[in-house]
Order: C-alpha cells, then structure tokens, then sequence
C-alpha cells in the first residue's frame, strides 16, 4: 500500500465506529503533545517514569536486550543491547527501511475504524523491533509506553519482527502516572512471526479512571512459528477495547492468548480472534477476569479452516459486587472436516466450600477471599523465561486486589 | 479432668432435617477419641459444627471450648481459638500452593521439614488438593495441621483410600498433633477422629471411642473393644451388647 493509498483510506475511515466497544469521543482530546526530552540510556529516565514502568512489570533498570519508551508521542529511548535485535523508533525504521513496505499496515486495516485511521493520519510514533534470523534472546525487550499528558491522544504504531528461527520475548507496559487524569491511547500493533521463530509479548495495562485504550493487533504466525500473548489489566480503566487477530497462516504454527483482568469500574471489551488456516495448527485462549465492579465483556474467537487444526477457549469469571458485569463471549467458527475445537466459560461466584476451607485454617473471610481471588488470577504461562514469568507472578499477586 | 471439648444438649438440623438429637460429649484436655457409626448418622455434621461450617442451624444447646461459649463464633475465630480440621473432601484450590498456604497458615512453620515429614515435598509446588489422589488429599490435610498445631484436632476419615504405608504416616502425624509422644498427664492437645474401618487405631492411639447413632451417642468405651464389637454385631448390636440402656 503506497502512502497516499493509506492516507486516503484514514481520511474515508475517519468517522467509522468500532464493531465492538463504547464509541469515543476522540474530539475531546488534544491531537498535539509537547515533545519530551530524548535520553540515550533507559537508565536516565525521570524516576517517575522508572516508577510507572516497573508498575506495569518493566523493570528498565534490569537485564534486558534493550528497551523503547515513548513519553506521549516521543520516542525518548529506543536501544537494543543484544546484537540479535534492532530496536528503533517506528519512524526512523521506516526511512531506514524505505517505507517498511512488506509490513507497514499489512495486518492492520488503515480504515477498520476511526482509531485506526486516527493513527494513520498521524505523524507515526512507536516502536520497531525485529529478532534476527536465529538469534535467540534470553532476557525480554522491555518497552513503555508512558502517556504523561492529561487529554492527549497518544497514538503509536508498533511493528515486530521476528526472523526466521529467532526467539523473542517483549514485554510491554502502558501507563499513566497518577496526575493523568485523562486521556485516550490508540495503539496499532503488527507482529510477524516468521518460519520457526518463537515470540513471547507480554502487556501489562496500569491506566487512570478517566482514560479510554484502544489497543488494534495484527499477527501473522507462519510455518513451525509460536505465540504466547499475555495480557493483563488489573488497575481501573474508564473504557478497553481490543480484539487482537492473529492468523496462523503455516503449518504447524501455534498461538497461545492469556488474558487477566481484574475489574473495579468502566467498560473492558478484550478478546482474541485467531484464524486457524494452515494444516497441524493450533491455537489457545485462556481468560480469567475477576469483577468487583464495572463491565467486562471476554471474548474468544476461533476460526478453524483446514483439517486437523484444534483450538481451545477458556473464559472463566468470578464475578463478587452487584455492580459488575461479566459477559463472557466464546465463539467457535469451524470450517472443515476433522477439526477439534472446544470451549468452556463459566461466570460463577467463590466457591463457599473453598472459603470455609481456608476459613478452617484461620484465614478471615477477606483473608481468604484475597487467596482465592490472587490464586484465580494466577495463570500457568508456559515459555516465558523465568524472570518475567517472576514478573508477571508479582504483578498478579498484589496484595491491593480484593474480593470486593 | 479439664475439658477442653464440652457439648452440651446440642439439636442441629440442615434445612428442615435435624441431624443432631440432644448430643452430649466431653473431651477432656490430652484426650483422643474415636467415633464410630454408619454412614449419614451425623459423624461428619458433627465435627463441621464444631468447625463453625455455617450452613448448619444450632437449635438448641452449645458448645463449650476452653471453657468459652463457641456456639455461634465464626470459623477462623474458633480456627485461632485452637480448632483444627482435616476434611474428608477438601476443595482444591487454584493458583494456590501448598507451600504458601503452609506458609499462611503459620508464618513460623517450618515448611520443609512438615513436608518432608508426610513425605510430600513433591507437592511444595503443587496447588492446594488440584489433582491429588485420596491418598494425597489426606496427607495435604495433615501437612496443613502440622503447619497450624491446633490444640484440638479433628479428623474425618483420614485413612479412607489411603495405602498401608501412608496410613503409618498419618497415624504418626496424628499422635504428634495429640502429643502422644508426651506421658499422658503431661499431654495438652486432643483431639476427635472418625474412621469406618479403624485400621488407623493400628498407628495410633485414641483413649476412648463412641458409636453413634440416629444423631446421638449410644455407646462409649474402649475403643479395640468397641470396634471389635461392632465388626462381631454391626453399630445396634454393639450398642445392645456393650450399653445396654
């Protein structure tokens, strides 16, 4: 798609409203951020923004094999430190790389919706990270992507790559510092899992009351590749909605999807979609969502199209406050003979006996209800590497997250 | 003798059926008793209502430990009172390991050497009771009370689908939770087991035992004579032979 051909389908986009999610006003935000000051080590961050990455589980201080932060629409580091990867700012990629045409807005529509073409009209920020043909990291690509103004549109647009036979593990956190009061992030996402590579993405969502998330993710798995996506959201959102597709587009190609969510208010709209298309293909989507308030909508989808693809869904909720609301939405679209698609969704409150149990033990009953609620929320993750599995573990377990 | 148990005249029914008729019993402080009975006589509705399980209505009656009314005193208080329960079926529990929980349940608790003790240092990991066998149930409950040391200790059917050697394993967690170890007017802790079978009584010791029946206690005595009886002439008969009213 030549440039123009995007910027003309953004501009017919313009108004299109999302299928899925409340409508967002995108008027009501500044479409202009102040630049910020660019930095050449993670390290030399503001603490405050250190502060709020390590709360969404990225560690910048740690070991890593680079880092990207952006602060509102500046990039202000992009470094890999692991020569099997190149980190940059989306932009300076798409100089370097004469337009990144094979990739840029291939898995994304420019016209989906208004957040995408929203983004498409915009002077592109984001990141580029690309694993080279069999390098293998071990320890994670750690970005943040930090929205510091109140009423800003953030809006980025990240590409991944990863080569053949590489292994990569990212682990993004997105947040807002406590004096944001406001605001709306837009986020284009496309990953290219090539022949056998191996990716692990892992997002951690810390937003305000008052704030409104668009995430929009294309992937594309080819022959012998793997995903495992992680997404979690545990702090309060005024409004989510992402539904990220990912087509497992070669034989033998695998994605798993984990998603936990706790819930106190607003309205989350989160799933996966995933096209089974290649032959011995199989996909995963676990979802735990705990509610103590406000609306969370969990959706699955699989598409089988070829023999012998197997798909599996799993949404479970504990819902524990009147004032919440779990719809969980698993839909299985099977399109050929000799297929194995299966799901199981369950919206249920705790278990008594499992309370009175550990009521037994001496555990008071918010005691014991924190246990149960952490343990729910505490989802195997196979193939992360230790630290971030450690990570996401620390993230999960807070002692702030109550039964009600 | 001080109790450390004492009901008293205790009525208490689950829904509209009563399941406990006018029940007496005493334990007194060092003491461990075996209870016996068919099946839906009330055994476990017992000890659940001494555990505080809320589901059950007290009609009439109390119950008195450590001198303190507990009637209608909420689980975890009667929990750090000193009351400790294995329980037949105890829920697993997702996402929660066993080592953790250990480590909730008394801070100061060596888990290791609990583990290593029931020989279940496998199961450190493993999340509460998800996938265990009978058999592994039944030593994650005593790994949990090691843990907790409660000064009175309830156990319902802790040798039921559990092998010979396990069984040994659990008899002796069993006297060390009651400090048989201890001579016995030195022994402070007690405790109440339920077993059908009484192979456990072969690994350790109980003082007294009691046949239950219809939601009363019919019988009390020795408990080899007891058990002995009723393998010879079933629950009544023991009753008929042994207290005859």
């Amino acid at each position: 798609m030549s440039m123009s051909s995007i910027e003309e389908k953004a501009r017919q986009a313009r108004g299109k409203k999302s299928l899925y999610g409340t409508d967002v006003d995108m008027q009501s935000y500044e479409s202009e951020a102040k630049p910020q000051t660019v930095v050449e080590n993670a390290g030399d961050l503001p603490s405050d923004v250190k502060k709020a990455a390590l709360d969404v589980g990225v560690k910048l201080d740690g070991e890593s094999s680079g880092a990207y932060v952006q602060m509102d629409q500046t990039p202000v580091v992009a470094k890999s430190l692991y020569e099997g990867v190149e980190i940059m700012d989306i932009a300076s990629a798409l100089e370097k790389y004469d337009g990144l045409k094979d990739y840029w807005w291939k898995l994304v529509a420019p016209d989906a919706d208004k957040y995408t073409a929203d983004v498409a009209a915009s002077p592109p920020a984001g990141y580029f990270i690309r694993a080279k043909k069999g390098m293998k990291t071990v320890f994670p690509v750690k970005s943040c992507l930090y929205l510091g103004s109140t009423n800003l549109n953030q809006r980025v647009h990240n590409i991944i790559i990863a080569e053949e036979g590489s292994e990569l593990h990212v682990i993004t956190g997105c947040t807002t510092p406590a004096h944001v009061q406001r605001g709306l992030h837009i986020g284009v996402s496309e990953f290219f899992i090539q022949k056998d590579a191996k990716v692990s993405f892992t997002m951690v969502h810390s937003w305000g009351k008052e704030v409104e998330v668009r995430p929009r993710t294309g992937i594309t798995i080819a022959e012998g590749g793997s995903l495992s996506n992680n997404y979690i959201l545990l702090r309060p959102v005024k409004t989510i909605q992402t539904f990220p597709t990912a087509t497992l587009a070669g034989r033998g190609a695998v994605a798993s999807f984990n998603t936990v969510i706790y819930s106190t208010m607003g309205n989350i709209d989160v799933g996966s979609n995933v096209n089974l298309n290649a032959p011995e293909t199989s996909a995963e989507s676990i979802s735990r969502v705990v509610s103590v308030g406000g609306e969370v909508i969990a959706r699955g989808r699989m598409t089988g199209r070829v023999p012998g693809a197997r798909a599996h869904l799993e949404c479970v909720g504990l819902l524990l406050s009147d004032k919440g609301r779990i719809y969980s939405i698993p839909e299985l679209d099977g399109q050929s003979r000799d297929l194995d698609m299966s799901h199981e969704a369950a919206v249920g409150r705790i278990s008594e006996e499992e309370l009175e149990y550990l009521m037994s033990r001496g555990l008071n009953s918010e005691e014991a209800t924190s246990v149960i609620v952490r343990g729910f929320l505490d989802v195997e993750i196979k193939g992360l590497p230790e630290d971030l599995k450690q990570e996401i573990k620390n993230i999960t377990q807070r002692e702030d997250l109550k039964g009600s | 003798m001080v109790h450390l148990l004492e009901i008293v005249d205790l009525s208490v029914s689950i829904g509209n059926k009563q399941v406990l008729k006018n029940f007496n019993l005493k334990i007194g402080q060092g003491e461990t008793h075996a209870l016996f009975g068919p099946n839906g006589t009330g055994k476990t509705t017992l000890l659940n209502v001494i555990a505080g399980i809320p589901r059950y209505t007290v009609e009439e009656g109390r119950i008195v430990f450590k001198g303190k009314d507990i009637t209608h005193m909420s689980m975890d208080e009667r929990a750090r009172l000193g009351i400790g329960m294995a329980f037949q079926r105890p829920p697993a529990i997702r996402g929660l390991r066993l080592k953790d929980l250990i480590k909730i349940i008394n801070p100061k608790a060596d888990a290791q050497e609990i583990l290593k003790k029931m020989d279940f240092s496998a199961f450190a990991e493993r999340d509460v009771n998800r996938g265990f066998s009978g058999g592994e149930v039944k030593r994650s409950e005593m790994v949990q009370l090691l843990a907790q040391q409660p000064d009175f200790v309830m156990l319902d059917e802790p040798d039921s689908g559990v092998d010979l050697e396990n069984i040994k394993l659990i008899g002796e967690a069993i006297n060390t939770l009651t400090q048989k170890d201890l001579r016995p007017s030195a022994r402070t802790k007690s405790g109440i087991i339920i077993t059908h079978f009484g192979h456990i009584l072969e690994y350790m010791k109980a003082d007294r035992a009691h046949v239950m029946l219809g939601g009363s206690i019919v019988c009390s005595g020795n408990p080899a004579e007891i058990l002995s009886q009723i393998k010879k002439s079933g629950y009544e008969g023991c009753a008929a032979c042994l207290c005859p009213a």
